[in-house]
């Protein structure tokens, strides 16, 4: 198998029964976290300074402008400044907030987008937990988010951020069916909810090929209800400043104000990344059927780099929308998912079902 | 405290009210909307003035004709031309002064030159409002280049303050022709990528259609003028049916819609974007050779009496009211301005509806806060 | 069945024109010549403000530090905002007649409206605008500028009164 220069997996298990071995294993699985924590705390801060950059850099470019330019060359080292900045910025104090939840709500969303991280796959035998119920688990951790937003808009004591905590609520109800509704399309598929076995299912092509229309029709599906999931783009109504100043974190300032706005960018990166597992194959590289040098110069790439060079590109897809759009109304909103998304949905889970029975996938 | 109580006919249960404003992304300046909410749906809105009240027409009361005008330039910023010719016409025509065809060419096409750039920022605005930010870079993008001819010629951006009774301050500048035809032929191909961008875009249709209409009588009654009012079918271009300066030599179509939504009142200044190029083209080649003033005395005096002058200004009927009794300076000076009639109906148009559709009926009044408060 | 065809025709009128405006972000996302912005303090070597830019007030000195203004004081009558304050003296000349001459010309920036009233009736036309526009101060009483240099002195050439406006 070309793969195994990049398969980490002895080398994960190497360490670990280096350390099992070493160890009591209760502080052994003490270790271990920590160093899985560590390793995703940084890469959840440089993700997240790197999206923030990319998404300035892409809207300036969409806006005829060049964007963030003065710290560093062209401008990389502005986020870094940025955070800096927020970092040591006054958090004030909102004297008639509820301060306990008001403290805790940044802690859930940043909480939550730190949990769905764990289950992805970023390449082979390269992810933290593989549950057998990946999907489920990443559906489940990352609407966690919302309750933040709520308690956030709630305990702010102010008018604008109840507003947009209620919208937001509405908003993740109704869409999380969509985003739940078009993965189980691809569960159906593959035949598992195991996020290391849908990738492996597409060894041989992608889900989005393979899959025929419908696996189409649910990655477009996918890609709305997850950018309203993310309240990003058209779907931003419960920040909606243009309405509602900032929505629900109106009120937050420094550090506070910088975690909602990174766990927002993490957001937008995992569903970029279950997108990629789910419909573009995760890490797997690009095969044509018959190619064989062609293939071949793939497999050298490695599996990583395939994964992150796909999530880039829809998290591309993700802002273009974002700086194309305006906003939707919350009717409209809710119109969209429960007259349109939804029964195209069904019919689409109803269609894949029949692919698959039929066999008419490659 | 008292003050933050909506006041009417009383607060009631389960009404929500929030303050829109002063200091409000979507109000584009210091204006504040009293809104009370049911759920997210707008019951009463409460519009309150005066955050941004200079006192301008008391001023002008101890200025004299020539200094008045620098400070109509500060009402409506984006039609400071228009507004300047306002005084200029009204004190040319109460000393009964026939100003050259050069200067009324001139004025006519920075007129229309003001009114672009005053429809590409309300585009720009209009779009921002609803979300879509892209757009408020390339309205910015296409104002830009009127901004350049407006500084070559006038001296200034924005508040030019280039017209004095009797003409101009100066002439154009040898650029000016040449300048303008080029943005002319730019401009062309820009416009049709505003309809793809947002006209035509389904979202927008969805915000705007059917939301905050304003029947005919109402536009009326309220004196909704300018594109607003033709949105709802009022024939109030002061232009086509009083025309001034050179607007009796043009042919350009009055844009009138009848159901008078936001997409309409939207629509009506796109098209009329198109209505002020043809305008431009027809005039930009024709200006007649001539002085660029009449010689007048240093002191103006009008005689006793009352006058008024209108023009259209980029967002509606812009009136001079001036009572003189002979001195040197006016003894009362009233200005209607437009968007202040235009904001009384914003009641009538928003209640029922959404605060987003609230956000997209300011935007599509295109509300200039100094001009309401003066 | 009409109503599944409306349906299905909303629904791909409406992706359309989506993706018409998306054809237009992308468009300019692809071309970054298309970039209008420009880098202000980097371009300054090369920036030139229009002639006619209405920059701030200023009075021309020639060679000789002697500048036009007569010290009449129409310019300060004629500014709507009262920017303007001529000061004079009495100066005695070698002939003994005593004469009018400028002391200080004081312009108060931070009033100015720049309306070029002031530039317009100035019958010497000892006044022009200026093109510089960094006008930015970190104490206000900087705004309030003299215009004429120390030691400068009236140019020997009184021009025609010309017709004010
Ligand atoms: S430009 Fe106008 S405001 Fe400024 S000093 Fe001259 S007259 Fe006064
Ligand atoms: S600047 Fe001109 S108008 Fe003003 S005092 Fe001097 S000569 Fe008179």
């Amino acid at each position: 198998m070309a793969f195994n220069i990049y398969d980490l997996t002895s080398f994960n298990q190497s360490i670990d029964k280096f350390l099992y071995d070493n160890l009591p294993s209760f502080w052994a699985m003490i270790v271990e976290m920590t160093i899985i924590g560590v390793a995703f705390l940084l890469f959840y801060a440089v993700i997240g300074l790197f999206l923030v950059y990319a998404e300035r850099k892409v809207c300036a470019f969409i806006q005829n402008r060049v964007g963030p330019n003065r710290v560093g060359p062209y401008g990389i080292f502005q986020t870094i400044a940025d955070f800096i900045k927020l970092l040591m910025k006054e958090i004030i104090p909102i004297r008639k907030a509820d301060q306990f939840l008001f403290n805790l709500a940044p802690f859930i969303v940043i909480i939550a987008s730190f949990m769905a991280i764990a289950a992805i796959p970023f390449g082979l035998g390269l992810h933290a937990i593989d549950l057998n119920i990946g999907i489920f688990y990443v559906m489940a951790v990352s609407s966690l988010g919302v309750i933040g937003v709520l308690l956030a808009g709630w305990s702010s004591n102010n008018k604008y951020s109840l507003i947009g905590a209620m919208r937001s609520g509405a908003q993740i109800v109704s869409y999380e069916l969509s985003v739940g509704l078009s993965m189980v399309t691809i569960v159906v598929l593959a035949g598992s909810m195991q996020l290391s076995e849908i990738v492996e299912a597409q060894r041989n092509g992608w889900f989005i090929f393979t899959g025929h229309v419908p696996a189409f029709i649910a990655f477009i599906i996918f890609m709305i209800a997850s950018t309203a999931e993310t309240n990003r783009g058209p779907f931003d109504l419960a920040e909606a400043e243009s309405e509602l100043t900032a929505g629900f974190h109106t009120e937050y300032s420094g550090i506070k104000f910088a975690f909602f706005f990174l766990a927002e960018y993490m957001n937008m990166f995992i569903v970029a990344s279950i997108a990629t597992t789910l419909f573009w194959g995760g890490w797997m590289p690009l095969h044509i059927g018959g190619w064989e040098g062609f293939n071949h110069v793939m497999d050298i790439i490695p599996p990583f780099f395939w994964y992150m060079g796909k999530t880039l590109v829809v998290i591309f897809l993700m802002m273009w929308f974002k700086w194309t759009f305006p906003r939707l109304r919350i009717d409209q909103l809710l119109k969209l998912e429960w007259k349109y998304l939804l029964p195209v949905n069904l019919f689409n889970l109803i269609l894949m079902a029949l692919v698959v029975l039929m066999k008419w996938h490659f | 405290m008292e003050d933050l109580i909506i006041t009417g006919p009383g607060i009631q249960d389960e009404e929500y009210i929030v303050n829109m404003g002063p200091q409000h992304p979507s109000t584009h300046g210091v204006l504040r909307l009293k809104i009370a909410l049911k759920g997210e749906t707008v019951e009463r809105i409460e519009p309150h003035c005066g955050y941004i009240h200079r006192g301008i027409e008391k001023m002008c009361e101890r200025l004299t004709y020539q200094q008045m005008i620098h400070l109509t330039d500060r009402m409506d910023y984006l039609s400071a031309h228009i507004n300047n010719e306002a005084v200029c016409l009204l004190v040319e025509n109460a000393l009964q002064i026939e100003v050259p065809e050069r200067v009324k060419y001139i004025r006519t096409i920075l007129d229309e030159l003001t009114r672009l750039a005053s429809h590409e920022l309300w585009w720009c605005a209009f779009g921002m409002d609803l979300g879509a930010l892209t757009t408020y870079f390339y309205g910015l993008r296409d104002r830009e280049p009127i901004l350049d001819i407006f500084e070559e010629t006038t001296g200034a951006r924005l508040l030019q303050s280039f017209n004095v009774p009797g003409g101009l301050m100066n002439d154009i500048h040898p650029n000016f022709q040449k300048r303008v035809k080029e943005y002319i032929t730019y401009f062309r191909k820009k416009l049709p990528e505003y309809d793809e961008l947002l006209t035509g875009n389904v979202i927008l249709q969805e915000r705007t259609r059917d939301v905050g209409n304003l029947s005919l009588e109402d536009a009326i009654s309220w004196g909704v003028t300018g594109p607003s009012g033709r949105a709802s079918g009022f024939a109030c271009d002061v232009r086509k049916h009083h025309p001034y300066s050179a607007y009796d030599k043009v042919d350009f179509n009055e844009i009138l819609y009848t159901k008078g939504d936001s997409f309409h009142r939207y629509d009506a200044r796109v098209r009329e974007m198109w209505e002020s190029l043809k305008i431009l083209e027809q005039l930009i080649d024709n200006i007649p050779e001539g002085d660029y003033a009449v010689k007048m005395k240093p002191i103006i005096r009008l005689p006793e009496g009352e006058y008024y002058q209108r023009v259209e200004a980029c967002r509606g009927e812009f009136g001079v009211y001036i009572l003189s009794t002979g001195d040197k300076w006016p003894y009362r000076a009233k200005f209607r301005s437009p968007n202040f009639s235009n904001l009384s109906a914003i009641n009538k148009m928003a209640a029922g509806f959404k605060i987003a559709d609230l956000v997209a009926i300011g935007g599509s009044l295109d509300l200039v806060i100094p001009d309401i408060d003066r | 069945m009409n109503a599944i065809i409306n349906y299905l025709k909303e629904l791909f009128g409406g992706i359309k024109t989506l993706l018409t405006g998306m054809s237009v972000t992308g468009y300019y996302f692809v071309h970054p010549k298309a970039i209008i912005t420009q880098q202000y303090p980097e371009n300054r070597k090369t920036l030139k403000m229009f002639d006619r830019f209405k920059g701030e007030v200023t009075m021309p000195h020639d060679e000789n530090n002697q500048h036009k203004c007569t010290a009449c004081s129409i310019c300060e009558i004629n500014c709507p905002n009262g920017s303007i304050e001529v000061i004079s003296k009495q100066v005695e000349k070698e002939d003994g007649k005593t004469k009018k001459e400028l002391d200080i010309y004081k312009y108060h920036l931070d009033m100015c409206t720049f309306c070029g009233i002031c530039i317009k009736v100035c019958p010497q036309d000892a006044i022009i605008f200026s093109q510089g526009f960094e006008h930015a101060v970190f104490n206000k009483a900087k705004l309030i500028k003299t215009l004429n240099k120390p030691g400068s002195s009236l140019k020997e050439k009184v021009k025609e009164v010309k017709e004010v406006i």
